[in-house]
């Protein structure tokens, strides 16, 4: 028989861990974990997260980690990063936590090019509260509270994280999107993120487009269509801004 | 010394604040009680300013006051706003080249004093001392501080510019010693009266 | 590192001023602050002050930010603070809370100005409900009413003692008038006069390594089931209940014999300690008492006062509708003593107004 390689950073008496079949988080965080343990950051990391379907994955780590409110995540590591620098910082959030109840920390740490890195996973959704539209919904997308589709005249067009982020940022801070249907791609740039603040550049942040077949109601098949033909034309992958020069970032 | 309440007030940038607090300021350094506390409402900002002084021996009550022993009102605007910080114990103090009707005028006073501070600074000093000449009204009225108190406030407030500027420093000294000396004969004609 | 008060000296400052010196005395590490009036100034000395000690300070970008800034500091085993007023106060009741739930360590200062809304930016006693009670939770909460700047000095020293060796969340209740107001304070090192600093330790980034010299460490804060927090939240209390009669504190004269006691928190004390002068003078038999503490209250001791005296009268005098008396009423709940009061929302209360109001009700 063989047993899949688990990180060493997982804790392990929460495995197997708590979200649903099919949902991008454990994508994100085993590839989190491949990370931290291929750059022996466990002892010093901080993982906090928000709440939302994110807050799931409090004693995911056997990291020290600490779980917040809904979009209060940055602030917190911001407060951590800032007395303890020699820390480093992960706040774990969704859509609704970093783009919507939060999005004034977010920008706002951005501006500031906080030494903090941000992993948002963008699901277009409000998972944990029952399906509800996002900043980051599709026009057109049902959801529980645009049942009729995303209507854009309404309620405006999906938040684009990173391209905003890029602009207001500062030299030194890391901005990207991956997606979980791209693993290597995902674990570079979370490298790139966590690399960007052990280097001390600047403000660190990865979206990652991920699926959630609970409340999009979709099958295998349809939900990795979604995620591809749907979010990823919308949402393009890549990184947007790097302190890194081309290669550097093996 | 038993308590001495004054309300001082002016225009913003007439130094209201500063006056009060260099006052505030003597009291402490005789080791007397004082507390200071501006009206820091948003009229601020281009309203009437007014400053609240307690001075006294003894521990001080509450920060503000409804009735003063003293009331000065540095501008015409400030007649009307501190009219009714006045009883019958109260000393009215204004400059009598403002032009003031009777109606806003304190209805109680214990003595309504136009001194003649604008035009003094202006004619025979600088018009930048007409906060100061009021200081020495202050302590010509109230004996809060000593005159010597008052100078070492001034000097502690304004050192700097005094250093780059002897002058200055009599010229600040010789106002204050106006206002206390205006205030004293205004007093006096009050009891002759 | 530096010492901030070499000796023992008087000093002639504002109520902002004198929490900046005494914040630096107690040992704080950083600030996290959101400009709003009455309490700006607390910002700027420490800022001008800070770096000369090696202090830090972060401008957030509003008050949420500020507070959960502050409660990511202190789980970093850092002294942190923030002061706040008004609305701010309102959007620090959501850290606030989660220092209560997570026992973080968190001390604030609340310089109260005039509500509802933005009300004035001047004076009031109107946040006496949000900051003892405030929040989705239970009121874990120490909450200190100050009178004078001695006591802003002395209690935000205390402040962050009792914040680190009982972590519940802190409060320095002041007001406006407090904050801008000047008067003569005595300003000391705590050590030198045997006041024994707290230390400080973190919850998360202890050192170590994870696995081999300790597991690692996961702060929950929200829970699935309902009996999860039900226990939580049934332990939280007893502890808070528990350690209550170490941190009440309150002062009260003239109760003995009094057929009236005057009950004042804050600033209003002042007024009210003037008034039982001079209504004893005039052969009136005013007693005193304040609540230091307004979380926990001291509730036994107010009884206490009550009885002793006989007093028929008790009479609640604050800057705001009916708060105080409030809170007042649910901790001496069956007390028969007549309650009367006098309510001045966003004003200040001196000595006249608490004498009329005691004659006209005897």
């Amino acid at each position: 028989m063989i047993t899949p390689a688990v990180p060493k950073s997982w804790y392990l008496p929460t495995k197997p861990h708590k979200f649903c079949p099919g949902c991008g988080h454990g994508i994100v965080l085993k590839a989190l974990g491949e990370v931290i343990d291929e750059l022996e950051i466990q002892d010093q990391t901080i993982f906090g997260c928000d709440i939302g379907c994110s807050l799931l994955s409090w004693d995911f780590f056997a990291c020290d980690s600490t779980q917040t409110h809904h979009g209060r995540t940055i602030p917190v590591m911001v407060g951590i990063k800032r007395s303890r620098p020699e820390l480093i910082t992960i706040g774990y959030m969704g859509d609704g936590g970093g783009y919507s109840i939060g999005s004034q920390h977010l920008l706002n740490s951005a501006v500031r090019n906080e030494k903090v890195t941000l992993i948002l996973v963008n699901n277009t959704n409000y998972g944990m509260t029952g399906g509800q539209m996002a900043p980051t919904t599709l026009p057109g997308q049902k959801t529980e509270t645009s049942p009729y589709g995303r209507d854009p005249e309404t309620t405006g067009y999906p938040t684009k994280g990173p391209e905003f982020l890029a602009e207001v940022t500062s030299e030194g801070a890391y901005v990207a999107r991956a997606t979980v249907s791209k693993y290597k791609q995902l674990k570079r740039f979370l490298k790139n993120a966590l690399r960007n603040q052990i280097e001390g550049n600047g403000f660190s942040f990865v979206e990652v487009l991920s699926t959630c077949p609970t409340n999009w109601r979709t099958n295998a098949q349809q939900t990795w269509h979604f995620l591809e033909d749907e979010m990823e034309p919308y949402f393009p992958v890549g990184e947007l801004k790097s302190p890194f020069s081309k290669g550097g970032d093996k | 010394m038993s308590l001495v309440r004054v309300a001082l007030a002016g225009e913003g940038g007439q130094g209201v604040q500063s006056v009060a607090e260099i006052l505030a300021e003597a009291a402490y350094n005789e080791n007397k009680q004082a507390i200071y506390i501006p009206n820091f409402g948003l009229e601020q900002r281009g309203g009437v300013s007014i400053a609240f002084i307690q001075v006294s021996d003894e521990r001080i009550g509450a920060p503000k006051f409804n009735k003063a022993d003293v009331v000065i009102a540095m501008s015409e605007r400030a007649v009307g706003r501190t009219a009714g910080y006045s009883d019958s114990n109260t000393l009215f103090v204004y400059d009598d080249g403002f032009n003031v009707d009777a109606e806003e005028l304190p209805a109680e006073a214990k003595q309504i004093i136009g001194l003649p501070a604008v035009n003094t600074a202006n004619e025979e000093l600088h018009p930048r001392v007409f906060n100061v000449i009021i200081m020495g009204a202050v302590i010509g009225l109230t004996n809060m501080v000593t005159f010597e108190a008052a100078k070492n406030a001034l000097v502690n407030k304004l050192g700097h510019k005094f250093e780059n500027n002897p002058d200055l420093r009599e010229l600040n000294f010789k106002a204050l010693e106006i206002g206390k000396r205006m205030a004293e004969e205004a007093l006096r004609e009050g009891v002759a009266k | 590192m530096l010492k901030v008060v070499d000796e023992t000296k008087k000093a002639f400052l504002t109520g902002n001023e004198t929490i900046a010196w005494a914040a630096l005395a107690a040992g704080a590490d950083i600030m996290f602050g959101y400009p709003i009036t009455p309490q700006n100034e607390v910002m700027h000395y420490w800022t001008r002050l800070a770096p000369r000690y090696g202090r830090e300070f972060l401008q957030t970008e509003d008050e949420i930010s500020a507070g959960f800034t502050v409660c990511g500091a202190v789980q970093a085993g850092k002294k942190a603070f923030t002061a706040t007023a008004g609305p701010g106060n309102v959007l620090m009741q959501e850290p606030f809370g989660m220092a209560e739930a997570m026992r973080l360590p968190l001390f604030a200062i609340i310089q109260q100005r005039g509500g509802p809304s933005s009300g004035t930016v001047i004076y009031s006693q109107q946040e006496v409900a949000l900051t003892t009670y405030g929040g989705n939770g239970e009121g874990y909460r120490i909450v200190y009413s100050s009178a004078s700047h001695q006591e802003i000095y002395d209690y935000t020293i205390k402040g962050f003692n009792m914040a680190w060796k009982y972590r519940w969340p802190t409060f320095l209740l002041g007001d406006g008038y407090q904050a801008k107001m000047r008067e003569p304070l005595e300003m000391y090192d705590p050590e030198e006069k045997g006041i024994k600093i707290e230390p400080t330790y973190p919850l998360v980034g202890l050192p170590g390594k994870i696995g081999e010299d300790r597991e690692p460490q996961h702060l929950c804060n929200i829970y699935s089931l309902e009996e999860e927090l039900y226990d939580v939240v049934m332990k939280l209390s007893a502890e808070y209940e528990s350690i209550a009669p170490e941190i009440i504190e309150w002062q009260e004269h003239h109760c003995e014999d009094a057929d009236i006691i005057i009950l004042t928190h804050g600033i209003v004390s002042r007024a009210a300690d003037d008034a039982v002068k001079a209504l004893r003078a005039q052969g009136i038999k005013a007693g005193y008492f304040r609540p230091i503490t307004l979380r926990p209250y001291p509730a036994q001791q107010l009884r206490d006062a009550i009885a002793k005296s006989g007093a028929k009268t008790l009479l609640v005098a604050e800057s705001s509708y009916g708060q105080f008396e409030r809170l007042t009423k649910q901790e001496i709940y069956g007390e028969t003593i007549k309650m009367e009061h006098l309510y001045m929302p966003g004003v200040g209360i001196i000595d006249y107004d608490i004498i009329s109001k005691v004659k006209s009700v005897l």
